[in-house]
């Protein structure tokens, strides 16, 4: 039996996932369950045909509030996102960065207007950094508070609605990136439709203490398999979704990272609070002149799969690396080999044919749209 | 027959046939490995030193390397399974095999674990 070194962090679903016969792995300091039985190829397509429950309670929760009211608040947060958080309607989610000074990233992270205040998720990876960053960052006014006393889990698929509703009848009727709180039987839970799979589906915020009940609840049901942390990435990955540390990190700049619609209009030059956060100067004028190079999909041509760090060339014999693959992989539904990376802009249009070296040998990939799979949310 | 079989550090199996050796990865690799999607096979007729890299496995996880288990030639490949890589999670020990090779002196087959010997190795 492997010896997980000590002080790694537990999720509250950690005995689930022992009960569930999951492989468990160390990630992000906590011990995750990276596949069950099932297996990965299994588990991503039992995701994309019906439901999977993933455990992502290592995640960061956030509660910002504020004594100066909701203007004050948004506009507290916006001055480290590029994001229009002002325009954010109650029970509404929107996609966020925070950048850094020189335009890079310094997390990904979604944001939920609670109606008394914002409601963050960020990186397991950043959580620490991220707090302490909005606590040195925001004004007195902003209370920042940590959530540990609940577990987050995501039920995605085309099911997921069906099983949800289940636990949750109200669930039926919420919208893509609809975020809201509902009341059962007085347990408080936090729903948004949302996820990172590419499906339709929710991010399930529920007091720890509940959390492996309504888990073991979800997986009784027909439609429902529990999903590792492998299958979550072969998902994210067909949905062209970026990783944060690999698709995205501080050297990246949104532009760059092709990500710039999560940039509203109001943030951008000749808006009404354009700029104003970390970084603005050159993401302002990447928006308007374009970057030198661009976060793109990729197919390789053959049937080997490329993994981060492949190096991209212009031609299969060209001595100069022109980009490398941030992600890459095998996609389950797509049945072929696919990737993202960055190339220059010149070599960033779709069609466009480069080699990736792979074991010393040039192999062509094609530039690609992405996502490699249609996406199914609920508009 | 059990005897002609053996098993190395590295989970791969070597089973004689004729003069050859039939190189495979156990099923116990297999479980490790997961649902494989791509295997690259070695040439036909490739000269191989021990520990050379001659078989990629990719799993939907991660890749990993088939070593050469003895210095020899590759003198046939299972050329199919490149088209049917999922095989090797299914039958590992039988339809799976990777490559046949000629080695000098099958007496240095000696120096790899039986059945049982592999067994304590993989607990």
């Amino acid at each position: 039996m492997t010896d997980l070194t000590t002080d790694l962090n537990r999720t509250p679903l950690y005995e689930f996932h022992l009960a569930q016969d999951a492989k468990m792995v160390p990630f992000a300091g906590y011990e995750m369950p990276v596949q069950y039985p099932l297996g990965v190829m299994k588990e991503h397509l039992h995701t994309r045909a019906a439901a999977g429950l993933f455990d992502v309670s290592h995640m960061g929760q956030v509660m910002l509030t504020s004594t100066e009211g909701f203007e004050a608040l948004a506009l507290a947060l916006e001055s480290l996102v590029p994001v229009d958080v002002l325009g954010l309607k109650p029970a509404r989610q929107r996609y966020g960065i925070f950048t850094n000074e020189t335009g890079g990233i310094l997390d990904d992270l979604m944001i939920s207007n609670t109606g008394d205040g914002l409601f963050l998720v960020v990186n397991a990876a950043c959580k620490a950094e991220d707090i302490a960053y909005l606590n040195a960052s925001l004004p007195d006014h902003v209370h920042v508070t940590e959530i540990t006393d609940r577990a987050l889990l995501a039920l995605q698929g085309p099911m997921a609605e069906v099983a949800l509703a289940r636990l949750v009848p109200l669930v039926a009727e919420l919208k893509f990136m609809d975020s809201v709180r509902i009341t059962v039987d007085t347990v408080e839970w936090w729903i948004s439709r949302s996820g990172y799979t590419g499906e339709d589906g929710f991010e399930i915020s529920i007091p720890a203490g509940l959390a492996s009940d309504v888990a073991e609840k979800l997986v009784a049901m027909d439609e429902v398999e529990p999903i590792g942390l492998g299958a979550r990435d072969s998902l994210r990955l067909e949905a062209g979704l970026c990783l944060y540390g690999h698709d995205i990190d501080t050297t990246t700049s949104p532009v760059e990272a092709n990500i710039a619609w999560a940039i509203q209009k109001v943030r951008r030059s000749g808006g009404a609070r354009e700029g104003g956060f970390p970084g603005a100067e050159r993401i302002l004028s990447e928006l308007l002149g374009g970057a030198e190079r661009k976060r793109v999909g990729l197919l390789p041509q053959g049937r080997a799969p490329m993994r981060e760090g492949t190096p991209l060339y212009a031609t299969a014999e060209s001595a100069d690396q022109i980009g490398e693959i941030t992600s890459g992989g095998f996609g389950p539904s797509v049945e072929r080999p696919v990737a993202m990376g960055y190339l220059p802009v010149s070599l960033s249009e779709n069609g466009t044919e480069i080699f990736a070296e792979l074991r010393g040998k040039r192999l062509p990939v094609t530039v690609a749209p992405m996502p490699f799979r249609t996406s199914t949310y609920k508009r | 027959m059990a005897a002609d079989i053996k098993f190395t550090e590295e989970h791969e199996w070597l089973r004689v046939e004729d003069d050859l050796v039939v190189v495979g990865i156990t099923e116990h690799a297999a479980e490790q490995l997961g649902d494989v999607v791509f295997v690259e096979l070695p040439e036909e007729g490739t000269t191989v030193s021990k520990d050379d890299e001659v078989v990629v496995i990719e799993s939907v996880k991660a890749a990993s390397d088939i070593l050469a288990p003895l210095d020899g030639e590759i003198v046939e490949v299972n050329s199919p399974l490149a088209d049917d890589p999922g095989k090797v999670g299914e039958d590992p020990m039988g339809d799976a095999w990777f490559f046949k090779m000629k080695i000098e002196d099958m007496s240095a087959l000696d120096d790899f674990m039986s059945e049982a010997e592999y067994k304590d190795f993989i607990g």
